[in-house]
């Protein structure tokens, strides 16, 4: 980066390069992966089992080494600059890890002041009563439920005011309405100006949430994308034809527009890219028509995120 | 420095004290209370003098010394092992902190316990025998340096363990036994020649010869020598501890 312009951008929240993770077992957990978070925005990281989202998280936070590569965080190096690093950011991990004999309220103090902050009794309290967790201040960790468990954990990880949070798969496990909840206020947070990074199996949540969109496999980034523009380059959109009589060969006068014929060949299932020009539909219906086939219904279905996302996982592998 | 940071550890493993004060303070005191019983009491009226002072008196500086081993290993190794095994130390790995704060709030903590722990039992004591203390000062000083090398040991311990077998393991099988062996209830001159001789490879004689010293002025071994042991040790363990942040042995993968 260089600071010759007057008008220097933001640097970006988080910033990868050639990032590797060999673990000692000798397992290469990422393969060099270049990331830019821009600020501001949620990034949705999606990825199968496996695939790499938690080390590439834990590295970023501090708590795994990474094997070669470098990392920033607004800015600063979370190697050289580790504490200005790490006070940028706030991380709930995948896994429930949030003690047991604390009480909500002082575990939460606790890591306002971990991250080297001064106490401020309001914040916490504001905190608090935005996650539903006021009541249970006075709780102790292991008397909550799993879902409060989780928001105390959003709670430390929010405790001192970071500008990035990271959340591992925040839902995992988590009933629909806290999940609603969950959504509400992660909006909250982008719009106070938090960027945020989650990880998540959940498509639909990446669908909804998500202003860019990353899918990493088998260590590498496969793919980083604005949302809407991803939905629009790869959503493709499909004609479903209900026939009659049952179709038991493609006639090859049908041939242009490579159609699957379902099993029973009463389906015909025509592909077509709904932005094109010319989508070919009007003339598809008259050749189905001439070719003797009845149409008996029609509906169209776009393919959604997840499509997307299993067929680029799949064509990896 | 992130002062708050240590403030935050040290706090939160003191309140783990209070938490569980039953256990951290009541029982070795009324264990240390059995030993005076049986030992002090019941047995000592049959002793001679030892060491110049009654046999009582001249067992309270090396059952002072045991309960500020145990407890300051105990304490240290596991305030650090918890947070590994329960998985909380994600927490204090992506802090802010630096390994000396970590240490600082840690193991502070974990010698603070212990010495308060000696300073009660030094109460109890006096309940049961009549003894003074010559050196206060010094007094002090080892009862410090004693907590804060054991600490920093325990501290070790459970960065090392990862079962609670392991985490028990050096305390039952080394430091309990090399404490009953080092002169607890015993002057070291004694022993016959040759146990003198091997007696005298145990660390912990010159602990408690260093402390018994401090009591009543008198030392079977150069309290010169005590001191400058403890703190060789206190710095191998520094040693260790630096070169386990450097190489994030058994705390980040
Ligand atoms: N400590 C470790 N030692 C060796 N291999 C590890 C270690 N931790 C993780 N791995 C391996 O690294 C790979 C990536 O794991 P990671 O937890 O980052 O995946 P993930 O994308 O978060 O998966 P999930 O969606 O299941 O949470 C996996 O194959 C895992 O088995
Ligand atoms: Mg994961």
């Amino acid at each position: 980066m260089t600071e010759t312009d007057i008008d220097v951008p933001l640097p970006p929240a988080i910033l990868v390069e050639g990032l590797t993770k060999t673990y000692a077992s000798g397992f290469s957990a990422l393969s060099g992966i270049d990331l830019s978070i821009r600020p501001g925005e949620i990034f949705a990281l999606l990825g199968p089992n496996g695939a790499g989202k938690t080390t590439l998280i834990s590295i970023i936070c501090g708590i795994v080494t990474a094997s070669t590569g470098r990392v920033t965080a607004n800015g600063f190096d979370i190697a050289a600059q580790y504490r200005a690093a790490r006070r940028q950011i706030g991380l709930v991990p995948q896994e429930l890890t949030v003690g047991a004999f604390e009480t909500v309220w002082n575990t939460v103090t606790f890591s306002r002041g971990l991250f080297g902050r001064t106490p401020d009794a309001a914040y916490i309290e504001q905190l608090l009563r935005d996650l539903s967790l006021w009541d249970k201040r006075d709780s102790k960790i292991v008397t909550l439920s799993g879902g409060m468990k989780r928001r105390v954990m959003i709670a430390k990880a929010l405790s001192h005011q970071p500008s990035i949070l990271f959340l591992d798969e925040p839902t995992a496990g988590v009933d629909v309405e806290l999940r609603r909840e969950m959504w509400e206020m992660v909006r909250r947070l982008r719009e106070r100006g938090v960027t945020i990074l989650l990880t998540t199996h959940y498509i639909e949540e990446a669908e909804e949430m998500a202003d860019r969109i990353g899918v990493i496999n088998r260590g590498q980034i496969v793919l980083v994308e604005e949302k809407t523009a991803l939905m629009r380059k790869l959503g493709k959109t499909q004609l479903v034809l209900d026939v009659a009589p049952p179709c038991t060969e493609l006639p090859s006068a049908l041939d242009t527009w490579a159609l699957e014929r379902s099993e029973d060949g009463t389906t015909l299932t025509y592909t077509y890219d709904a932005q094109g020009a010319d989508t070919g539909i009007a003339d598809l219906i008259r050749a189905i028509g001439a070719a003797g086939f009845a149409i008996r219904g029609l509906q169209t279905r776009q393919s959604s995120l997840e499509d997307i996302f299993v067929s680029l996982v799949r064509s990896a592998s | 420095m992130n002062t708050q940071a240590v403030r935050a550890i040290y706090r939160f493993e003191m309140s783990r004290t209070a938490r569980t004060i039953l256990q951290s303070i009541v029982s070795p005191v009324i264990s240390t209370a059995l030993y005076f019983v049986v030992f002090g009491t019941a047995m000592g009226s049959h002793m001679g003098r030892t060491g110049g002072v009654s046999y009582g008196a001249f067992i309270v500086p090396g059952l002072v010394m045991m309960s500020l081993l145990t407890q300051s290993i105990s304490n240290a190794s596991l305030g650090i092992y918890m947070p590994k095994f329960m998985g909380t130390i994600y927490e204090v790995l992506s802090a802010p902190v630096s390994p000396f704060e970590i240490v600082c709030g840690y193991v502070g903590a974990a010698a603070s316990k212990a010495m308060i722990l000696g300073i009660i039992i030094l109460g109890t004591a006096r309940l049961f025998v009549p003894f003074e203390i010559l050196h206060p000062v010094w007094m002090i000083a080892f009862l410090m340096l004693t907590t804060l090398t054991f600490s920093l040991f325990g501290f070790i311990i459970g960065i090392w363990a990862d079962s609670f077998e392991k985490l028990s393991i050096v305390p039952s099988l080394i430091v309990t036994p090399l404490t009953f062996l080092g002169g607890s209830f015993y002057s070291i001159n004694l022993l016959p020649p040759l146990w003198r001789k091997i007696t005298l490879f145990n660390p912990i004689v010159y602990l408690i010869n260093g402390f018994r010293w401090s009591f009543y002025d008198a030392a079977d071994i150069a309290v010169g020598t005590s001191l400058a042991l403890t703190l060789v040790f206190m710095a191998i363990c520094l040693g260790v501890i630096s070169w386990i942040f450097k190489t994030g042995y058994r705390l980040k993968r």
